[in-house]
């Protein structure tokens, strides 16, 4: 029997050897950075954050293990499903949701608070890579068949604004541009959707919110209004300004420690970093996650069929943009988004979402080599 | 697999590599953006991290005490506890002072200043909100402080006068620092509840009684908390002065003086210019002042006619009356022109030209050698004798016994008084000195003017045997009058107008008879004087002069006294002045002689 043949009838341990365990070491040293660092922020104490970040960080370990033997068939026959049932998920926070930080986002489910926007970049991720698993090249030339896809991907993004969550909505449809570049949409109609865009921005800048609004003013005049909206940002850059190459120290963070930085423990946690070791620290991380980065792509490209592709891909790049946004964030070069640090960030809804992210791109790996059919069956 | 499917995977790793190498180059932004923070932008982040971080304040140094001659505290700090904000920690002024103004009182005023404050001192400086806290305030604040975050009970100093009115004029008192005292540069840093002198004592030694403040770096949080202190520099405290000044005579001339409406008197050591008591009445309590002066009391101070504010032993200026007959004897006698043994009849007035002067006794003296002249404070005499002398002589004389010029006590402030000349006259009235103006200068009138101060000064340099000694109030090594400038007299004619002045008080004959003291050994030698301060017209003559009791408060004569004791080895000086309080010899000999009496006993010189 070929190796090949084979792939479709592995046993659990056959796949748990196949696991890209290199990949799982990757996020294991980054969530573990991630709980030194609340540790830190805790001022150099388990509470209030560090204790919580590990438990929570140890059970998405093992939730993202799990779905690694996940069957990526499986995978493929639930993408719509999970997709609708998410999406279902959203209608009921703007009805019913939680209200918390002028933003309705959470489902309290007494023991977990759910947050459908962020499951939605996983299974919407799913949805799209089926969609497009199954279309020929040339049936996607015809613009009708970019209907569903764009509708997929419009309906929760629009809700998402409905929240309005402005960053999700913004990585998701990020994400899902990526997507359909790769799948072969053609250069000019995104050309299209970008003028389109161009044009309906300043109607929507009359729709935003007043501090969605003031996030975008503070990040063009930053001094304008120093003890405003712009004292984070101002706070932010002193802190990685001050920590130099070497940084000060763990715990010894002036800014961080003394209260200066705000929530530097979700969304600042970066800078934290950055402050306290320096840009030796900051740049040890980024190379950790550019590292994930690349064993991303490398699944990509060495999955054997459309759809194991455009998930791996779709899912390393919502990776990369999340890491992207929140760097570019906090050191100044984009407005507050309020978009954490993946893996790192305190939160228990973005750490379970991640993790089990990198479970599908795990099962992904797993089975890269089973090779499907359009229809959804497996070739040999 | 079809070749389509090899087209699809060809043009997905094609794009893959485009978003792969868009990605790289997103990190690279990141990198960069890092390298210029982190390395190209260290310095003035690292700054700015510190400015955060550190947060100075000043510590106001203890202020120096003010003690008396023995150690008596006149001017004291005591605890003092007092409601701030700081601005740093404030979100909300207005609805903190609301919160506030439940517990403590704030009028309208306080809180346009707290807001101004708030506005000016900024940042790291504390905001006065409430000074002087009961118990029961601190209480009830600090129960409260949840619900009061940003404001803090400070412990602070205040300013307090145990003697209260008893020593406002030579104390003085603190106040806040005003505009003017930050625009002319007095005071460079502005604390909370810093006080500086505002008058008296407490501003002419205020450099030496402030002291240096000190200061304290702090780590602190964004809140303003205080995480630690990193470093501090101790106030460094102001000097205590220790004053010449004795309480407990201060006391007993207070105790005299308050049975007159206004009245000052002083004494002093007639060697080493040592002030033993300086007392204006009435009086006034500088603690008013330590808080700011409601505009009540001070509505009341200012109008009262007595000028409790004013310090009349240094700023009131007198005719000093017949206790200017010493210039004019010393004058005439150092001159030659006076022969003690010669006598002056005194029909009770006396000729020049068509005008008539006039003697205080109706009806004259009689005849009067210069004992009786001097004792029976005959004005026909000094008149005739200041006619010979002249107004050169007298001016030149006044100046040496120390009128019309400062007396350079070291006191902010005090008047020159004026002893007037030929060349003064010229130049202020643009006419020549008419010798009728001597006759009345003669005798202490005219436009003579004299502080209490400048006539016991007087009175000591004839005492101690013709030195300049001059007063001064706070303690110093003070050379004795072996050291200090001889004025020159001739010893025989000092002692011929000791004698003199002797008579006054001691002899039957004198007008102070009666006041005399009797204790063996402390007997009194002084001068009476009765200052006129009204012009007695021709027609009011004619008709009989009317008495002072008749006359307006204002309208009645300065009672005079000037003295030194004891006879024999003189040692203390006084001066006293009752504002219209009628005759020096009724009125301020019997003051004198308690006083003075009262300062042997002390015998505050040691002697």
């Amino acid at each position: 029997m070929s190796r090949l043949s084979s792939a479709e009838h592995m046993s659990l341990t056959d796949k748990f050897r196949l696991i890209n365990w290199g990949l799982v070491v990757l996020i294991a040293l980054i969530g573990l950075t991630g709980i030194a660092l609340l540790y830190s922020s805790g001022g150099k104490s388990w509470e209030p954050w560090a204790a919580p970040q590990a438990i929570r960080f140890a059970l998405g370990f093992c939730l993202m293990l799990g779905l690694a033997l996940v069957d990526i068939r499986f995978w493929l026959r639930a993408a719509y499903p999970l997709f609708g049932f998410m999406f279902f998920l959203l209608i009921v926070v703007e009805i019913m949701g939680h209200v918390g930080m002028g933003a309705q986002r959470w489902i309290n489910l007494g023991f977990f608070v759910l947050q459908p926007s962020e499951l939605m970049k996983i299974t919407l991720v799913l949805a799209l890579a089926k969609y497009f698993h199954s279309l020929e090249l040339d049936e996607m030339g015809r613009p009708a068949m970019l209907v569903p896809p764009l509708l997929m991907v419009m309906a929760p993004v629009g809700l998402v604004l409905l929240q309005p969550n402005l960053g999700t909505a913004m990585l998701l449809t990020l994400a899902s541009g990526a997507l359909f570049f790769v799948a072969g949409v053609r250069w000019w109609k995104f050309l299209i959707v970008i003028a389109l865009t161009a044009l309906v921005l300043p109607y929507a800048w009359h729709h935003l919110h007043d501090y969605q609004k003031d996030r975008l003013l503070t990040f063009i005049h930053p001094d304008s209004d120093p003890l405003g909206t712009g004292y984070n940002i101002i706070q932010s850059k002193i802190a990685l300004g001050s920590g130099g190459v070497f940084g000060k120290g763990f715990g010894m963070g002036s800014q961080s420690q003394l209260q200066f930085l705000p929530e530097k423990h979700t969304d600042f946690i970066f800078v934290v970093l950055a402050e306290e070791f320096g840009m030796i620290g900051a740049v040890t991380l980024l190379a950790l996650y550019f590292l994930l980065l690349v064993y991303g792509v490398m699944i990509a490209l060495t999955s054997r069929s459309q759809f194991a592709r455009l998930t791996a891909f779709g899912l390393t790049t919502s990776f990369f943009l999340y890491v992207f946004v929140n760097v570019a964030m906090v050191t100044g070069l984009i407005p507050v988004v309020g978009i954490p640090l993946p893996l790192v960030s305190y939160g228990g809804t973005a750490m379970m979402t991640l993790l089990i992210g990198c479970g599908v791109l795990l099962s992904i790996s797993v089975h890269r080599d089973i090779r499907i059919s359009r229809t959804g069956i497996t070739e040999l | 697999m079809s070749s389509r499917e090899t087209e699809k995977t060809r043009l997905f790793t094609r794009r893959v590599v485009l978003i792969g190498a868009a990605q790289v180059g997103l990190f690279s932004l990141l990198l960069g953006r890092l390298y210029y923070l982190q390395i190209l932008q260290k310095t003035k982040f690292t700054m700015l991290a510190e400015d955060n971080r550190i947060s100075l304040r000043l510590i106001p140094p203890p202020r120096g005490q003010i003690l008396d001659r023995v150690g008596t505290p006149l001017a004291v700090n005591q605890k003092n506890y007092r409601l701030v904000l700081l601005p740093e920690q404030v979100s909300n002024l207005q609805i903190l002072l609301d919160k506030a103004a439940l517990l403590v009182e704030i009028t309208e005023a306080d809180r346009k200043k707290i807001e101004r404050d708030f506005k000016n001192l900024g940042g790291l400086n504390a905001v006065m909100v409430h000074d002087n806290l009961t118990w029961d305030q601190v209480s009830s604040l600090s129960l409260n402080s949840p619900n009061l975050m940003g404001t803090e009970i400070e412990v602070g100093e205040v300013r307090t006068y145990p003697y209260t009115f008893l020593t406002a004029h030579v104390a003085g008192y603190v106040g806040a620092v005003s505009q003017n005292d930050k625009d002319n540069g007095r005071v460079k840093l502005t604390m909370p509840g810093f006080r500086i002198g505002k008058s008296g004592l407490e501003r002419h030694y205020d450099p030496l009684l402030r002291g240096e403040p000190g200061d304290v770096q702090m780590e602190v949080n964004a809140r303003g908390r205080v995480e630690r202190e990193l470093a501090r520099n101790e106030p460094i405290a102001g000097q205590d002065l220790k004053l010449t000044i004795d309480i407990g005579l201060q006391q007993i001339v207070q105790k005299r003086l308050e049975q007159e409406q206004s009245a000052s008197a002083v004494v002093m050591d007639i060697y080493t210019g040592a002030v033993y008591a300086l007392v204006s009445h009435p009086s006034f309590d500088p603690n008013l002042f330590t808080y700011g002066i409601g505009q009540q009391d001070w509505d009341r101070l200012n109008d009262d006619p007595f000028l409790p504010l004013l310090n009349k032993v240094l700023d009131g200026v007198y005719a000093p009356g017949s206790t200017f007959k010493i210039v004019t004897a010393l004058a005439g006698l150092e001159a030659g022109l006076l022969n003690p043994k010669e006598t002056v009849y005194c029909p009770g007035h006396m000729d020049l030209g068509d005008h008539r002067f006039h003697c205080w006794k109706r009806g004259g003296h009689g005849p009067v050698d210069f004992v009786h002249a001097m004792a029976g404070s005959c004005d026909t005499y000094f008149y005739d004798l200041g006619k010979r002398v002249g107004i050169d002589r007298l001016h030149a004389m006044a100046k040496r016994l120390g009128l019309g010029e400062k007396t350079n006590i070291d006191f902010p402030h005090e008047r020159s008084g004026l002893v007037p000349s030929r060349a003064w006259k010229m130049a202020t009235r643009g006419v020549g000195w008419q010798q009728g103006e001597t006759l009345i200068t003669a005798i202490g009138q005219g436009y003579l003017l004299a502080s209490p101060m400048q006539l016991a000064v007087m009175a000591a340099r004839i005492a101690n045997g013709g030195y300049a000694v001059t007063p001064h109030i706070v303690q110093k090594e003070t050379p004795l009058k072996s050291a200090q400038s001889w004025l020159g007299f001739d010893s025989k004619n000092l002692d011929v107008l000791k004698e003199a002045l002797s008579a006054v008080v001691n002899l039957p004959i004198g007008t102070a008879h009666s006041a005399r003291i009797q204790e063996e050994g402390m007997e009194m030698v002084g001068k009476t004087g009765t200052a006129q301060v009204r012009r007695i017209s021709t027609a009011e003559r004619a008709e009989g002069v009317v008495a002072n009791e008749a006359l307006p408060w204002k309208e009645r004569d300065h009672a005079l006294f000037v003295a030194y004791a004891p006879k024999d080895k003189p040692r203390y000086a006084v001066s006293i002045v009752v504002e219209h309080g009628g005759s020096g010899a009724h009125t301020t000999a019997p003051l004198a002689r308690d006083i003075l009496l009262a300062c042997q006993k002390i015998n505050p010189s040691g002697a």
